[in-house]
């Protein structure tokens, strides 16, 4: 248990220094865990996604546990291994086109002759799942996803890196 | 259903706008010309809105279908469509102004996605219908202002915007908390349906309380009697941004204050409204002396705004309807003018390289233009006929002097107003005098800034100034129409809950 605690510390102190370190560190508990429990959370906030259709759950939640997952992963490996699995995307860009990708949504009710944000679902047949609920309002939901995705992701990446953008 | 989607353009444009550039971060020339674009195309609409608004009534949107007291509404009414056009048209000058002086770095670092966000959140307070989407709107406007204000991160920007983002936040709190007691009293936020409720119960104790406490809130945003944050925070952001915040951020508040005060809390006119006019008044008296009393351009002007509020809010506490189309009046005048002066004194400063006035003089011989632009704003502030402050100023003033009688008398209020007007005069006059005239202390060689591309602004808003003043008679009418809705709430009203009153 105190290995464990101390192996969440000395990840903390490389996620915030980087690379800077030289010294060795056995992470095994850790980085096992991870591997596991990151899974078990990615899943986790598809479930919650999709449930707050109609339950608590949601974009917003969705989207947010989702970036703790990610956010575990940097604190266990580092920010360039993590970073180097995923697509080169910035962060910044995921959130407003989540947030772009919301709006333009709502406006799609204004191009039908409808009031701003209205949604519509129908009921269809698909071939696996059978008869299923299908929502306009699941699309803006993907943009909150993103949106919130993408500003939580931003702040932890700004933190992790120790150098200032602004030219003096 | 009622719906008219076109209400809610003046708050998408910015806001897809500012995405749209936020993508394109590193292509500057790309997000100028979005800008321009975006503002136009706000002015085009809103223009649009005013004619149908004139023609057809109060204008309503139920966002996503739901009805009025249920859902969220957008409602233009004449005194937002007004805003709403002139908020455009500010938003152009001052990104014009931009281009020739905010520098590269701040460009490349979301200045104008920031500035289109800002603009969203002023559109969205000016359009809603709901005291809860109030506060988001106040939100989305005041994040915005942080990141523009601390943007650079010199010194004194970094120390002001402390102080600004802890004055917004407490104040921020206590609008919500104030929400949160009306919700309980009246269990509604709707504005329309709030006027009904609380007309319904003839507002008792417990509602003047919470609209005081509404009250200070918005007093502390708009720098009414509380302003005691603004003078250092708007003289710390670079100029385009020192002028929209001057023109645009303060005016929300009292837009807020011409809400609440006119459509909601009006039947205990001798608390709430007496306490507005005291408000007024010291706030008057407090920035003219200000205004006076400095020697440095930068706070001569945040001091100005101070006053142009207490004027504003004064035509509010008389309350009667033609004090009312006063206000309104005045308030656009303000909005345009205080724009131009940020403007100008930013030029002024960027030339001498200095804002402090005893180290400047004879601007006039290398710059005749700016130096006249001064002028005229100088003359229009102070209430000189036939520029554009006499018309809000003669009303509020006439109608300050007749209401003796009939309430608890305004004579002092239109004696003050009259003394803020003399206090406003002389303290541009003061720049005018040791700014424009004397000894040219600088050949046009040693400058320390050019005016290349920031001309063209001020100009365009001295044109509006003058048109505004001018063309009074042609104007009149939808001032009329915006002051009759706010003297008549059922109008409002009427056009909100059409289904369920």
């Amino acid at each position: 248990m105190q290995n464990q605690s101390f192996g969440i510390l000395r990840g903390l102190r490389r996620f915030t220094e980087g690379s800077v370190i030289k010294i060795k560190i056995n992470d095994v508990l850790l980085q096992t865990v991870t591997k596991v429990a990151s899974f078990v959370i990615l899943t986790f906030s598809v479930y919650l996604f999709l449930a707050g259709h109609h339950n608590p759950g949601g974009g917003f939640i969705g989207g947010l546990v989702v970036a703790a997952a990610i956010t575990l992963l940097f604190l266990a490996y580092d920010v360039k291994t993590v970073r180097a699995g995923f697509p080169p995307v910035d962060f910044k860009v995921l959130a407003v086109s989540g947030v772009l990708l919301a709006v333009i949504t709502g406006m799609g009710a204004v191009v039908f002759g409808k009031p701003f944000l209205s949604h519509a679902f129908g009921y269809f047949n698909l071939p696996l799942f059978g008869e299923t609920e299908l929502a306009t309002s699941v699309i803006f939901d993907v943009g909150v996803a993103l949106a919130v995705l993408g500003t939580a992701l931003s702040i932890i990446y700004t933190i992790s890196e120790d150098m200032c953008i602004w030219k003096r | 259903m009622i719906m008219n989607n076109l209400v809610a353009f003046p708050l998408l444009i910015p806001l897809l706008a500012g995405l749209i550039m936020a993508i394109y971060r590193k292509s500057i020339p790309f997000q100028r010309w979005f800008s321009l674009f975006s503002f136009s195309l706000i002015c085009i609409i809103s223009f649009y809105l005013i004619q149908q608004v004139s023609i057809e009534g109060i204008q309503i949107l139920e966002l996503g279908g739901w009805q009025a007291p249920f859902g969220i509404v957008l409602v233009v009414d004449m005194l937002s469509a007004l805003l709403l056009m002139t908020t455009g048209f500010i938003g152009l000058t001052c990104v014009l102004f931009a281009f020739g002086s905010i520098g590269e770095e701040r460009e490349q670092f979301y200045f104008y996605p920031f500035f289109q966000f800002l603009i969203t959140g002023v559109n969205g307070s000016f359009l809603t219908g709901d005291l809860f989407n109030l506060f988001v709107c106040f939100e989305v406007m005041l994040i915005s202002s942080y990141v523009l204000i601390s943007l650079g991160g010199n010194k004194i920007q970094l120390r002001e915007s402390i102080k600004y983002v802890v004055i917004n936040t407490i104040s921020s709190t206590l609008f919500l908390v104030g929400i949160a007691y009306l919700y309980a009293v009246a269990g509604t936020l709707n504005m329309a349906h709030l006027s009904v409720r609380v007309a319904e119960s003839g507002q008792p104790g417990i509602l003047t309380t919470v609209a005081v406490l509404l009250l200070i809130v918005f007093s502390l945003k708009s720098a009414l009697f509380l302003f005691f944050w603004l003078p250092g925070a708007y003289s710390a952001p670079p100029t385009a941004i020192a002028a929209i915040f001057g023109a645009l951020l303060t005016k929300v508040g009292i837009y807020a204050i011409f809400r609440t005060s006119t459509l909601i809390f009006y039947h205990q006119l001798e608390i709430t409204h007496t306490l507005l006019g005291v408000m007024a008044a010291l706030t008057m008296l407090f920035g003219g002396i200000g205004a006076v009393a400095h020697w440095d351009i930068r706070n001569i002007l945040a001091y100005n705004v101070i006053i142009g509020v207490g004027f504003i809010v004064s035509g509010v506490a008389i309350f009667t309807p033609a004090s009312l189309i006063g206000a309104t009046y005045y308030f656009i005048h303000d909005m345009v003018m205080k724009a131009l002066l940020f403007l100008l004194g930013g030029t002024v400063i960027r030339i001498v390289g200095s804002n402090k006035l005893k180290e400047m003089g004879g601007l006039i011989r290398n710059h005749t233009l700016l130096g006249w632009m001064f002028f005229i704003a100088a003359l229009s502030l102070a209430g000189v006929p036939p520029l554009s402050g006499f018309i809000g100023k003669i009303l509020i003033i006439q109608e300050g002097l007749a209401s003796g009688a009939a309430r608890a008398g305004f004579y002092w209020l239109a004696a003050i107003g009259l003394l803020s007007s003399l206090m406003v005069l002389y303290s541009l006059m003061k720049i005018f005098i040791n700014g424009f005239w004397g000894e040219t202390l600088l050949a046009q060689d040693m400058e320390k800034g050019d005016t290349k591309g920031l001309l063209l602004p001020c100009v365009l808003l001295t044109a509006a100034g003058i048109i505004w003043g001018v063309g009074a008679e042609i104007f009149y009418p939808f001032v009329e129409q915006a002051g009759e809705s706010m003297v008549n709430p059922n109008l409002y009203i009427e056009a909100v809950l059409r289904e369920v009153v």
